[in-house]
């Protein structure tokens, strides 16, 4: 740049020497990023632009005829809002569910007293070895013989199988093995000489609990919270298994169906694109908690 | 001894509060954990005793009859299975040809993001874009990039000036388990890049610096202090990719439903193929418990070859 005031060779020399690396990094964010920009582009043009723009740079760019009419179609075949709410209420109630459940298990184990906590801790950590996979099946077995109270008008009634309702799509994936140990090694690094000076003001455990420890696990609790909506929302193989009903059906599970129905390719992007860009969207607007949380279930070898 | 506590009844000077605290914390702390423990019990514990249990079994999915003891009449029939052989042939070589190239570009990426140049953050987030994507919407799009005549074969046409045609990916026995690999590798690679990266940041740059400084160039400094330095990253990063590899599902069922003539089908797809659509329990148990000792075989060799050897 002319502006540049030292126009010394030295880091004039370095500048030139870190182009090629430069290109190399930017052709690989066009690799990673280009099926994303296609699909959202697509899903603002009618099937035969997208085709006639394949050829050419014009299939990532806005150009020719866009509107939303895939999207309004995608609402009329099917009742895409209600999948979206249903993974929405899903992955929020887990999401909300788990911190609870597996912080406060975390916190008795790592901050009271109590004989077999040691043992417990190694057993739950070892659950992490058991792909989900191992046991889906027979779990599918076993749900569908659960049995489940319910409220009919004035009496309660028995009933059996848990197939087919919001339970089975969130119950399941609430206590998780990796977020206690998350929360363990989080709580640890909180100085217990909180504890005992709460103690000594006569604070009951689940005081310490909720006003001292959790207050300050910000971090461990956006760690949760992202490791636990991410799976939930895309959640796939459990739901294609036991929701049916078109009521409950969440959001991946409906684009399968969906996409069987043999809809437009402009349609399919449109339905991709409304599932795809509020997550996308969360994770630009945290990518760093998103990045750090993922990588930090890299350190539990 | 004399004690400042005060006296309660007749109980030993100073135990009485304290048991009875001890006991209170006893107590609070199994209630705290008791709703993480039973979740537990019920969908992982009973679940996994069940996948042992089952696979001896006649049990079905929907079924009149209660299920029954036969043996290892599931284990018998799996292995005469043709369709379960090629699973697993196809499995393995998903595992062989992703685990060694998704590590080794997620390394090679690392590095290149990994400069003091700036820019480190917005390539890592950039190539993670599709690590948060789900796997159900990558696989439909590709659908459509890998067609006969979609964008994959037009850059193809484009970058080989009109001499070279892409084939139907996705409906051809002999490129369609390729296309899934290059999918898959393309996907998942970013979040290995991050965890190659994490690994990169804990090795001094002092030690860089003085390697530098003797006179080491760049593949003497990646060789003698990156390579070491990434000891126990390494490990991670193996064992977690043939994990994932060999949990390949949601790709095929999408893409391919394990076809064409089983050019694609998995391990995991045929549990589910055999345990949900054909209902049969018992079968997809005992394809489960295969599946189980192949990811416990594969983490132990891992961590007996990249064992710390001093």
């Amino acid at each position: 740049m002319a502006t540049t005031p030292t126009p010394a060779p030295g880091p004039r020399r370095r500048t030139l020497r870190r182009i090629p690396g430069h290109l190399l990094r930017s052709a690989l964010a066009l690799l990673f990023v280009f099926p994303v920009v296609f699909m959202l582009i697509s899903s603002f043009k009618p099937d035969q632009q997208i085709f006639a723009d394949l050829g050419s740079i014009k299939a990532f760019l806005p150009v020719g005829q866009l509107s939303l009419d895939n999207y309004t179609a995608v609402f009329d075949r099917v009742p895409a809002g209600r999948f979206l709410l249903n993974s929405i209420v899903i992955s929020a109630v887990t999401v909300v569910l788990g911190i609870v459940v597996n912080s406060l298990a975390a916190f008795a184990l790592s901050r009271m007293r109590w004989p077999g906590r040691r043992l417990l801790l190694v057993l739950i950590i070892a659950t992490l070895i058991v792909p989900f996979e191992t046991f889906a099946l027979p779990l599918v077995w076993w749900v569908n013989k659960l049995p489940w109270l319910e409220l009919n008008g004035f009496h309660l009634a028995l009933t059996e199988g848990w197939l087919d309702t919001y339970r089975v799509q969130i119950l399941p994936f609430v206590a998780n093995a990796f977020s206690v140990f998350l929360f363990h090694q989080y709580f640890q690094s909180i100085p217990k000489e909180l504890d005992e000076a709460a103690r000594m003001d006569g604070a009951s455990w689940f005081g310490i609990y909720r006003r001292i420890v959790m207050p300050l696990s910000g971090p461990a609790v956006a760690t949760v919270a992202i490791l636990t909506f991410l799976p939930m929302w895309n959640s796939y193989l459990w739901p294609l298994m036991v929701v049916q009903d078109e009521n409950l059906r969440p959001v991946m599970v409906g684009i399968q169906y969906f996409f069987q129905l043999n809809v437009s390719w402009g349609q399919i992007m449109a339905y991709s694109t409304m599932i795809t860009v509020p997550v996308l969207a969360l994770f630009l607007a945290f990518q760093r908690s998103f990045i750090n949380s993922i990588a930090s279930s890299g350190v539990k070898g | 001894m004399t004690t400042l506590l005060p006296r309660a009844g007749a109980r030993p000077p100073g135990r009485g509060p304290r048991t009875a605290a001890r006991r209170r914390e006893r107590l609070t702390a199994l209630g705290m954990v008791s709703p993480a423990v039973l979740l537990l019990l019920v969908f992982f514990v009973i679940p996994v005793v069940l996948a042992f249990a089952l696979a001896f079994t006649s049990a079905r999915l929907i079924s009149p009859t209660p299920a029954h003891f036969v043996g290892l009449r599931n284990f018998t029939l799996l292995f005469q299975d043709p369709v379960f052989f090629r699973s697993l042939l196809n499995t393995a070589v998903f595992a062989a040809v992703v685990v060694p190239v998704q590590a080794g570009l997620a390394l090679a990426l690392a590095l290149l993001v990994n400069t003091k140049v700036g820019g480190t953050n917005f390539f890592r987030t950039v190539y993670f874009v599709p690590v948060v994507t789900s796997m159900v919407v990558i696989s439909i799009v590709w659908m459509f990039l890998y067609q006969k005549t979609g964008l994959v074969n037009h850059l193809i046409d484009t970058f080989s000036l009109g001499h070279l045609h892409g084939p139907d990916w996705l409906n051809d026995p002999s490129t369609a388990l390729p296309a899934i690999i290059f999918m898959s590798v393309w996907q998942g690679v970013g979040f290995h890049m991050v965890i190659w990266l994490s690994g990169l940041q804990t090795i001094p740059a002092d030690l860089h610096e003085a390697a530098a400084i003797d006179g080491a160039d760049r593949w003497a400094r990646f060789r003698h202090v990156t390579w070491p330095g990434l000891r126990a990253t390494r490990t991670f990063v193996l064992i977690t990719i043939t994990i994932d590899a060999l949990r390949l599902f949601t790709q095929v069922n999408v893409m391919t439903q394990g076809g064409p003539l089983d050019s694609t089908t998995t391990v995991v797809y045929q549990a589910v193929h055999t345990g949900y659509d054909q209902q049969q329990t018992a079968y997809a148990s005992a394809i489960s418990l295969v599946f189980f000792v192949l990811v416990l075989a594969v983490s132990l060799v891992q961590r007996f070859l990249t064992r710390e050897k001093d």
